[in-house]
């Protein structure tokens, strides 16, 4: 794992875009006023006759890419996590998905993780309120060079896909990975053990905590659940077969997110471990530094080490 | 405007048949929008009988304008006027709202023929009109595009949004015509949530605002020409319109807002609307 190199999600979307859009000329890509957080200002200065404003107006924004895909346009509509599924949710729901229109929402600033902006803008439920949409691709890549490949995949992809990124420069993890396929998740780490099922921000300190927990001769798996729709169901029974039990974890609520999909799968599977679920637990988060927020909401490798003794112990 | 008096009979007659079906099959399904289906026969019977370019046998063809009804809730207007052009079986109606029909309670761009996109929610068509129009400008083609907005669908902020949108980035090639029946839901428009002065209201977002008797069709025809000919920007037509328009206890009346006729007395309104039919014989 390298640690030198710091990227955040955003910024590497916001490159890729440049390098797509210049080959993809039916690439369109529209911003509510936050093309400089979005980082698809890139795009904006590169290719400015294929860019929209729609201005603070997320509902229309969402609207104008739904019309723009029929005739032919791969339309980016990027803003911030809790507009792009909060406050624009029926249009994505009504409009793009049900008519499985082939639209690309990039959320931004996904999770407490986003920082200081504080609870009206940390985004904790847009992976429970996308993946509930029937047709909706939701995917959470785990760092730079992963949004690069998802984001090309996303848009090879016909069909809403919904690609939820994040505010904070993260290690790279998936250096040695040289494809990217939507609904087949990677196995980073092999376990006997645990298995951490995790996405997005978390990957890095699941990683980080099966490092720690190897040198305490506990094997955890880590399996980069990049996919949350369609979900990799043969890879979560196959960690319920190989591993003592299951972690998850993400920076969403507990309610609806990675940790309930998995649940979900295995609530009526043959072998059923024990899941256990790292999120925000049911609260709203508040204002402060990523560094601050993950350690008080309890979404650091070393909450992921914590709740593995504790998990294991309570087993033996 | 030189629009044949044939040409107006043959569309006044198309309305009553339009105004037939739309009974018909609301009443069968003993649900859907009776009065907002009624108020705009003869903006929808304008467009898709000759107006649009399109071609009901090749629904895809790239080359068509584009309808999107934004009031969704009309359904039932759209149904009789997309089978009455042949874009699907006329005998196809009377299953409106039954399960595993094609025809939804509100329009499915997945199921329909001759629907572009799902609509239903108010406010949203509007949006999703524009992104098609802003789609022909920036590849330079001609599609012009037509969107049927409801008075009380106005309430919707997203409408506005679009409104501003469509202003900033000059996007010429839509018409958007207001089902101005001035009920809603709840009641009438200006009770609800004024309205007034709504010509105002649509010049100071940018517009270039027509007013029209939503039941002349040479009116209709009219203003839509003139429209397209003297275009120097975006164009939103208001269209004066009856909810319920053709038949009397309906009109007017907000209780049919989302109600339908009992089937006895529909069959008698249809039979009524047949003799008028006849008369143009």
């Amino acid at each position: 794992m390298s640690l030198n190199k710091l990227i955040a999600t955003r910024d590497a979307f916001g490159e890729e875009l440049v390098e797509i859009g210049k080959k993809n000329k039916n690439l369109v890509v529209l911003s509510a006023d936050l093309a400089k957080s979005t980082r698809t200002i890139e795009f904006a200065t590169v290719f400015p006759e294929r860019f929209f404003n729609a201005g603070v107006a997320e509902q229309n924004m969402m609207g104008i890419a739904a019309g723009l895909s029929t005739s032919g346009f791969v339309p980016i509509v990027s803003t911030l996590a809790i507009f792009a599924a909060g406050r624009a949710y029926d249009q994505v729901r009504n409009t793009i998905a049900h008519s499985r229109l082939n639209v690309k929402i990039v959320a931004t600033h996904s999770g407490v993780s986003m920082g200081k902006d504080g609870s009206s803008h940390q985004s904790i439920e847009d992976i429970a309120l996308m993946r509930v949409i029937p047709h909706m691709v939701v995917i959470s890549p785990a760092d730079g060079p992963e949004t690069k490949k998802a984001l090309r995949s996303a848009i090879e992809y016909e069909g809403p896909v919904y690609m939820r990124l994040g505010r904070p420069e993260l290690p790279v993890v998936t250096q040695h990975i040289n494809s990217f396929n939507i609904g087949k998740a990677d196995v980073l780490q092999e376990g006997t053990d645990v298995s951490i099922i995790t996405c997005g921000i978390m990957v890095h300190q699941a990683l980080k905590a099966a490092e720690i927990l190897s040198s305490q001769n506990i094997r955890a798996g880590v399996i980069n659940m990049h996919t949350i729709k369609p979900l990799d169901v043969e890879v979560i029974h196959q960690a319920a077969r190989s591993t003592l039990v299951i972690l998850t974890a993400e920076d969403h609520s507990i309610i609806g997110g990675l940790g309930s999909a998995v649940l979900e799968t295995l609530s009526c599977a043959n072998i059923r471990p024990p899941v256990y679920r790292i999120g925000v637990r049911d609260v709203f988060g508040e204002s402060g530094s990523t560094d601050q927020l993950m350690k008080k909401y309890e979404l650091t490798w070393e909450n992921i080490v914590q709740a593995v003794h504790k998990i294991l112990n309570r087993n033996n | 405007m030189n629009h044949s008096p044939e040409l107006i009979v043959e569309l006044k007659r198309k309305t009553i048949k339009v105004r037939q079906e739309i009974i018909r099959m609301t009443s069968i399904a003993q649900s859907g929008h009776l009065g907002g289906s009624l108020s705009c026969v003869e903006v929808l019977a304008a467009l898709f009988f000759h107006q649009m370019r399109h071609d009901p046998h090749n629904p895809s063809w790239e080359e068509r304008d584009r309808f999107i009804l934004s009031k969704g809730h009309a359904a039932p207007a759209l149904y009789a006027t997309l089978a009455l052009s042949g874009y699907f079986p006329v005998e196809e109606l009377p299953t409106f709202r039954s399960v595993e029909s094609r025809l939804q309670g509100h329009p499915d761009s997945t199921k329909t023929p001759g629907v572009e996109i799902s609509t239903g929610s108010l406010g949203q068509g509007f949006s999703a009109a524009v992104g098609m129009a802003l789609g022909f400008k920036i590849s330079g083609r001609k599609n012009h595009v037509y969107t049927l907005l409801g008075d009380g669908e106005l309430n919707e902020g997203e409408v506005w949004e679009t409104a501003m949108f469509v202003n900033h980035h000059q996007i010429k090639g839509i018409t958007a015509i207001i089902d101005r029946n001035y009920g809603q839901n709840d009641g009438a428009t200006e009770e609800i949530m004024s309205l007034e002065p709504l010509t105002a209201k649509w010049m100071a977002f940018g517009w270039d605002v027509y007013e029209v008797n939503g039941h002349s069709i040479k009116e209709i025809l009219d203003v839509l020409d003139q429209s397209i000919q003297q275009r120097k920007k975006q164009v939103v037509i208001i269209a004066r319109t009856v909810k319920g328009k053709g038949v009397s206890i309906v009109e007017g009346n907000h209780n049919y807002h989302a109600k339908t006729l009992p089937r006895e007395l529909a069959d008698k309104v249809i039979g009524e609307l047949q003799e008028r039919f006849d008369e143009f014989e």
